[in-house]
């Protein structure tokens, strides 16, 4: 997304170079990005940002139904209300989100989407991207800790230490990470108790 | 009237046309226009300058606009109003003040708005001011505001100054009675070299009373701004103090709420926060595909909306 500077390596969207374009620049490309913690903004509302993201001052209440709703958010409740400190950590995360579907963007990058959203919205999370995935065109990267998150890829590729580890196809990589994350620690194994 | 001062009035009372209801509107010292209805009744005070406006008992869904507009350089003027609003009312009253200074004397205008408001009303009293012009002169405003709000009643001052002050003092007294509340919506934004100091004194007197100040500011370039609100509970009340301001540029803020308490049963709080713009707003707003630009706009356009 261009938050950070890359120390190595090229960016390619759609064959074209992205690797040194600021971060409004790839958005306008179509390039989204949901972040771990969103930040809250005093005074602007739900209605705003989905505005903001879906590029139109004419959102009606339907259309945001449609994306708050993919997230387990009624908009009647949330459009007028401001994205600011009276919403709970995964009402914001969930509205953040909302707005990445809004952008209806060619790569959606999402960070820790799980992070910090309750059992009942991460079955609707892991629904929203096993039906965006079939449905729409958009490639979707998600930074997951989550097997039932990473289990919906197509491709993973495992990093560890800022560096690729592994990368391939589900079936091949997805046995390995079940494998080698089960309960245990290396330092106490055999160690009687 | 000229292009100047329709734009005016539409700055500070979104009024294209003449307002539906009473109204009075003030040019340079002088009334451009006044209408009273069977419920509202505006009169010219006989001994200073300014008007008495007489709300009747049961008076609902009606509106008072009285908005000043200066354009006369070297113009100054102090000027009292006074609202006498009965009891069950339901009314909005509009004001505020627009200068336009396209000289190089100083234009001032000092408002002094005193409202007395019965049992069982509601009133929404909406205040903006704004300045303009390409003159040297200076743009001045020293607002005052005394509310007096009775038994039951509920005040709203709506009070917003996001443009063209080169100074600003601005005064706000309001003495909340029994079961009464009163909540002050207060907006700033200042720039280039503009001063603004605000003092608020809310008095909650009596059991029931509830207050609640939400500031909110913004400070650019050079500004200046200086918040002194001030809550006292005398009996078995709730009051809060919100200020929140962005500093920008080389710009200055003191923000020193106070609260006060004379009864074991009063209940009050405060806070202050003065801080920039957040560097992840700006980042989520360009991961949206806004610029650095559109993006601090937006930021601000939402703070002080």
């Amino acid at each position: 997304m261009g938050l950070m500077q890359p120390t190595g390596g090229q960016i390619l969207l759609d064959g074209k170079d992205i690797t040194n374009l600021s971060v409004t620049e790839r958005a306008r490309l179509g390039v989204s990005y949901g972040f771990q913690q969103p930040p809250r903004f005093k005074g602007m509302k739900v209605r705003d940002l989905l505005e903001i993201a879906s590029g139109r001052n004419d959102l009606k209440v339907e259309e945001c139904c449609k994306y708050l709703n993919k997230v387990g958010l009624c908009a009647g409740d949330y459009i007028d209300r401001e994205v600011d400190t009276s919403l709970s950590g995964g009402e914001v995360k969930r509205i953040e989100i909302s707005t990445i579907l809004a952008r209806n963007s060619k790569v959606m990058i999402f960070d820790e989407p799980e992070a910090g959203i309750d059992l009942w919205s991460f079955a609707k999370l892991t629904e929203t991207f096993r039906d965006l995935h079939k449905n729409s065109n958009s490639t979707i990267i998600i930074i997951s800790h989550q097997e039932r998150i990473i289990g919906l890829a197509d491709e993973i590729v495992v990093l560890s230490g800022g560096k690729i580890l592994k990368r391939g196809k589900r079936e091949e990589v997805f046995p390995v990470i079940l494998a080698e994350s089960a309960p245990g620690c290396k330092y106490t194994k055999g160690a009687s108790v | 009237m000229t292009k100047e001062e329709l734009k005016l009035l539409k700055e500070i009372a979104d009024l294209e046309k003449t307002p539906q209801g009473a109204y009075n509107i003030r040019k340079n010292g002088e009334s451009a226009g006044r209408a009273s209805t069977e419920n509202i009744v505006i009169e010219s005070k006989t001994d200073k300058p300014g008007i008495d406006i007489r709300i009747k008992d049961g008076t609902k869904n009606e509106s008072v606009h009285i908005p000043v507009i200066l354009s006369e350089t070297g113009y100054t003027e102090v000027v009292y109003n006074d609202f006498f609003i009965g009891d069950n009312c339901d009314v909005l009253i509009v004001a505020g003040c627009g200068i336009h200074n396209g000289g190089c004397g100083t234009v001032q205008h000092d408002g002094v708005h005193t409202f007395y408001i019965g049992k069982n009303s509601r009133v929404r009293y909406v205040e903006k001011h704004y300045g303009e012009g390409e003159g040297s002169g200076e743009k001045i405003m020293n607002p005052v505001t005394v509310a007096y709000v009775g038994e039951n009643s509920y005040m709203q001052l709506d009070t917003t100054q996001i443009k063209g002050v080169d100074s600003t003092k601005r005064e706000t007294y309001i003495h909340v009675g029994k079961n009464a509340e009163t909540v002050v919506n207060e907006k700033l934004m200042t720039h280039g070299n503009q001063n603004a100091v605000s003092e608020m004194e809310i008095i909650l007197e009596d059991e029931g009373a509830n207050g609640q100040v939400v500031s909110r500011s913004v400070a650019r370039e050079n500004s200046v701004q200086t918040f002194y609100p001030k809550m006292t509970g005398k009996n078995k009340c709730f009051g809060h103090v919100q200020c929140d301001s962005i500093i920008m540029d080389n710009a200055k803020i003191s923000s020193i709420p106070a609260i006060a308490a004379e009864h074991t049963e009063a209940m009050l709080v405060h806070e202050a926060a003065i801080g920039k713009i957040a560097g992840e707003q700006m980042l989520k707003l360009m991961t949206l595909g806004l610029s650095e630009e559109e993006a601090e706009d937006r930021i601000l356009q939402g703070f002080l909306n």
